[in-house]
C-alpha cells in the first residue's frame, strides 16, 4: 500500500491511446470513434462494438492496480491487451519500456511464459490433471521437467494454504480452493506481473475476504505488479494502490482510491461511491491537515496513526466532534486531524439522478 | 402415334426428330409389350408424364432413360481404369493388413486368445464383472463352434476400427481448426452416413475384385469412420473456451495446446465416437459378407440362402453377443475417462 518501501515510481506497463473496436472493419469504424461517435451510436449506425476508447494508464511496479467498472465496460478486454490475448485496433502497450505490439510470435510467447501470468474468474484449471500438475503448468510449458516443476508447485500450493492437496483433482476441491490453485499456478511461473480478471468474483463473500487477505499478504512479501479487475468497489478499495474506473470503454477517473472517494468527478462514480461505508474505507491520511511551521498544536487529545480508518477514530473520540488529534507516521508527527473535518468527510454523497443506476 | 407428338410438331422440330436415328439402347420389355398390345384411348386421365421414354416415343432424337443409366455406367467404366490405377496400389496395404490380422487371429490357439482378450477387457474397463461376462459369452460361442467365425469378425473389426481412429481423429482435428474444411467435409460425411450400406458396395465391386479383402475393408471404413470424425471435431470445438484462453495466456504452443489440453478434454467425445465406429463396423462386417468378408456374417448369409433357420439364428445371436461385448467394453472405458474429468 501507500508508504510501502517496495513501491517504486517505475512504470512497469504503460498503455497509450489504446482503442479496440469489435466488428468486421474496425479500422473504418475507428475513424468514426475518433470523430466522436458514442458507443451506442457506433453499434446502431455502423454495427461495430466499441470495446475500448483512448485508454491511457500507467501501471507502476509493485503496485496493485485495480480496474473497476460495470459489466460490459471493457475490463476484460483491457486486461487481455496486456498479454495480447486480444489485439488492439490502435494504440500502444509498453512493458518494461518495450512495445509489446511489435513482438513476434516467439517474443510474445516468452512474455506470456516469463513476464506475465494470469488468474481467471472461472479458474480455468485442467480437469484431467492433478492440483500439483495444474499449479506446475506454467513451468511445464517452458519445458521444465515434471519432477522439477512439481517441487516448485508444491511449494506454492503450501504458500496459498493447500498443503497436502497436490494429488487431488480440481473437481474434488471447492471453488475457493480451486482459485487458490489458480493463484498458485500464476505464482509458480515466478513472473513479475500478475493479471487477475475478476479472480474472486465467483466466490462467496467470506471466502472472498479470505482470498483478498491472502493476496495482500502475498503481495507484502512478493511485491509483484498486479493488475486486478473487479466490479466491486469494496474489493477495489481494499486492494488498490491505483484505481482505474472504466465506463463504456473509456477511463472515467483514475488515481489514488481515497482521492477518488473524496473527489468523484462523474455522476457515474458518485453513484458507485454512495453505497460505500465511508468511515470504514477512508483513512486519516486522506483528510488530515498536513503540519505547517506552527508545529504540533498543544490542545490535541492524543496521537493517531496515519493509516487508521475513520471508523476507529470515531470509536476513539467517543463521538465528540470537538476533539482534535496529532497524526503520526513512523513515530513522527505529520499532520493534525479535527473531528469536525472527519464528520464532513463522512457526509454521504447523494446518488445523482443521472448516475450509474440507470445503466 | 405418341402422346407428345404435338409438342415437337408445334415447335417445328419434326424434321430433327425423324432425321435422328433411333436410340441404340436395348429395347425394354415394356417397349416390346407396347408394340404388341392394343393402344388405349388417350384421355386426360391417363395422360403420361412427359418422361424421357414418352418423349422418345414422340421423337426418335430424344434420349431414353436407359441411355441415362447406360451413360452413367459407361462413364464409370471409362473412369474405372484410371481410378483403379491410382487406388489399387494405395489401398493394397489394407489387403495385407487384413490378411495378416485374420491369419494372426486364426493361428493363435484359443487357450492363448481367451486370456489375452480377458486381459484386454480388464485393462480397458477395470471391471472384473465385465471380464466374467465376456468370458461366458466367448465360452458359449466356442461351445457351439462359432469361435473361428467370431474371431474372424473380431479381427476385421479390430483392423477397421483402428484404421478409422488413425484417419478419423486427425481429420476431425483438422476440421475443428478450419471452419472452411468443416464446411466442405460435413456434406461428405452426411452422404457417407445416409447412403444405405448396400449402395457402397456397388462401385467398390467394379473397382476391386470381389476376392480382395480390401474391398470389404474399404466399405467398412467408409461407413464406420463418420462418427469418430464428427465427434472429434465436435469434442475439440466444445473444449471450454476459458481453459483454451488460459493455455494461451501461459504461452503454450499450438502443439502443447493440442496434446496437453484439447485432445485430453475432448477425449470423452472422441471415445464416444470410437464406440459408435466400432458398432458400425460390426453392422457393416455382417453385410460385407455378401462380398466375401469372412466371419459370422457368412453363417447368417448361409441361413438366408439355404433357409437354414437354426444356423442363421444362432450366428445372429453370436453377432448380438459380440455387439454387446464391444459396446460394454468401450462404454466402460469411456466412463473411466469421464470419471477422471468430472468438472
Ligand atoms: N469478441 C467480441 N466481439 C464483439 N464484442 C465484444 C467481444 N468481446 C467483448 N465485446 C464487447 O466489448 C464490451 C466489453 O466487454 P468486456 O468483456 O471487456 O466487459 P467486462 O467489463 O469484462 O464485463 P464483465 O464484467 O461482464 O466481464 C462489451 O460491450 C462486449 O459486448
Ligand atoms: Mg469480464
Amino acid at each position: 500500500m501507500i508508504g510501502d518501501a517496495a513501491v517504486t515510481d517505475n512504470v512497469k506497463i504503460s498503455i497509450r491511446n489504446l482503442y479496440k473496436i469489435f466488428g468486421a472493419d474496425p479500422k473504418a469504424a475507428l475513424q468514426h470513434v475518433l470523430d466522436g461517435t458514442s458507443k451506442p451510436d457506433l453499434l446502431k449506425e455502423h454495427g461495430h462494438v466499441l470495446g475500448l476508447r483512448d485508454i491511457n494508464v500507467d501501471i507502476r511496479e509493485g503496485d496493485i492496480t485495480v480496474i473497476m467498472g460495470l459489466s460490459g465496460s471493457g475490463k476484460s478486454t483491457l486486461i487481455r491487451h496486456l498479454n495480447r490475448l486480444i489485439e488492439p485496433t490502435a494504440g500502444q502497450v509498453d512493458v518494461d519500456g518495450e512495445d509489446v505490439l511489435a513482438y513476434g510470435e516467439e517474443k510474445l510467447r516468452n512474455l506470456r511464459r516469463q513476464i506475465m501470468s494470469m488468474v481467471f474468474q472461472k479458474f480455468a484449471l485442467l480437469p484431467h490433471r492433478t492440483v500439483a500438475e495444474n499449479a506446475g503448468t506454467t513451468l511445464g510449458v517452458r519445458g521444465v521437467s515434471k519432477r522439477e516443476y512439481l517441487v516448485e508447485a508444491d511449494k506454492w500450493l503450501d504458500r496459498v494454504g493447500l498443503h497436502g492437496y497436490g494429488k487431488h483433482y480440481p473437481h474434488q476441491l471447492s471453488g475457493g480452493m480451486q482459485q487458490r490453485v489458480g493463484i498458485a499456478r500464476a505464482l509458480t511461473s515466478n513472473s513479475p506481473i500478475m493479471l487477475m480478471d475478476e479472480a474472486f468474483s465467483a466466490l462467496d463473500p467470506l471466502i472472498r475476504t479470505d482470498m483478498q487477505d491472502l493476496l495482500l499478504e502475498l503481495q507484502k512479501e512478493l511485491h509483484k505488479t498486479i493488475v486486478f479487475i473487479t466490479h466491486d468497489l469494496d474489493e477495489a478499495l481494499k486492494l488498490a494502490d491505483h484505481l482505474v474506473i472504466l465506463k463504456d470503454g473509456y477511463v472515467v477517473q483514475q488515481g489514488e482510491p481515497q482521492h477518488i472517494l473524496l473527489n468523484p468527478n462523474d455522476p457515474y462514480i458518485e453513484d458507485f461511491v454512495s453505497d460505500i461505508n465511508r468511515a470504514r474505507v477512508l483513512r486519516v491520511r486522506s483528510i488530515m491537515t498536513p503540519l505547517d511551521d506552527s508545529g504540533v498544536p498543544p490542545e490535541a487529545h492524543g496521537e493517531v496513526g496515519f493509516d487508521d480508518t475513520l471508523e476507529s477514530m470515531i470509536a476513539r473520540s467517543g463521538g465528540d466532534t470537538s476533539h482534535s488529534y496529532v497524526v503520526v507516521q513512523n513515530g513522527k508527527p505529520v499532520g493534525t486531524l479535527e473531528m469536525t473535518s472527519l464528520v464532513r468527510a463522512l457526509v454521504p454523497r447523494i446518488a445523482s439522478e443521472s448516475g450509474a443506476r440507470k445503466y | 402415334m405418341a402422346t407428345y407428338d404435338f409438342l415437337f410438331n408445334g415447335l417445328g422440330l419434326r424434321g430433327w426428330c425423324d432425321g435422328g436415328k433411333t436410340s441404340d439402347a436395348p429395347v425394354s420389355m415394356a417397349d416390346l409389350l407396347a408394340k404388341t398390345g392394343v393402344k388405349e384411348e388417350q384421355t386426360i386421365w391417363n395422360l403420361p408424364f412427359p418422361s424421357l421414354n414418352e418423349l422418345n416415343d414422340a421423337c426418335g432424337s430424344m434420349a431414353q432413360s436407359r441411355d441415362v443409366t447406360k451413360g452413367v455406367e459407361d462413364g464409370f467404366l471409362a473412369a474405372k481404369d484410371a481410378l483403379r490405377f491410382v487406388l489399387d496400389p494405395l489401398t493394397q496395404p489394407l489387403s495385407w493388413i487384413l490378411d495378416f490380422t485374420l491369419a494372426a487371429f486364426e493361428v493363435t490357439p484359443w487357450w492363448i486368445m481367451f486370456p489375452l482378450l480377458m486381459v484386454v477387457v480388464y485393462l480397458a474397463s477395470k471391471s472384473v464383472r465385465l471380464v466374467g461376462f465376456v468370458t461366458v459369452c466367448l465360452l458359449f460361442l466356442a461351445l457351439v463352434d462359432h469361435y473361428d467365425h467370431a474371431m474372424q469378425t473380431l479381427a476385421i473389426i479390430f483392423v477397421c476400427a483402428v484404421l478409422c481412429v488413425l484417419f478419423g481423429v486427425p481429420i476431425g482435428i483438422a476440421m475443428s481448426r478450419s471452419d472452411r474444411l468443416q464446411r466442405i467435409t460435413i456434406p461428405v460425411l452426411d452422404m457417407l452416413q445416409t447412403l444405405p450400406p448396400f449402395v457402397y458396395l456397388i462401385p467398390l465391386i467394379f473397382l476391386f475384385s470381389v476376392t480382395e479383402p480390401k474391398l470389404y475393408g474399404i466399405a467398412i471404413i467408409l461407413y464406420a469412420i463418420v462418427p469418430v470424425i464428427r465427434l472429434t471435431d465436435l469434442g475439440i470445438r466444445l473444449v471450454d473456451k476459458d481453459v483454451i484462453e488460459a493455455a494461451d495466456s501461459f504461452g503454450m504452443t499450438d502443439r502443447q495446446k493440442l496434446f496437453g489440453v484439447q485432445i485430453p478434454l475432448a477425449l470423452p467425445n472422441i471415445m464416444a465416437g470410437v464406440n459408435q465406429t466400432i458398432m458400425m463396423s460390426l453392422a457393416m462386417v455382417v453385410i460385407a459378407s455378401l462380398v466375401s468378408a469372412p466371419g459370422l456374417g457368412v453363417l447368417v448369409l448361409r441361413g438366408i440362402r439355404n433357409l437354414e433357420l437354426g444356423v442363421g439364428l444362432v450366428s445372429g445371436l453370436g453377432i448380438v453377443l459380440l455387439a454387446i461385448i464391444l459396446d460394454r467394453v468401450t462404454k466402460a472405458a469411456l466412463n473411466r475417462v469421464n470419471a477422471a474429468q468430472k468438472q
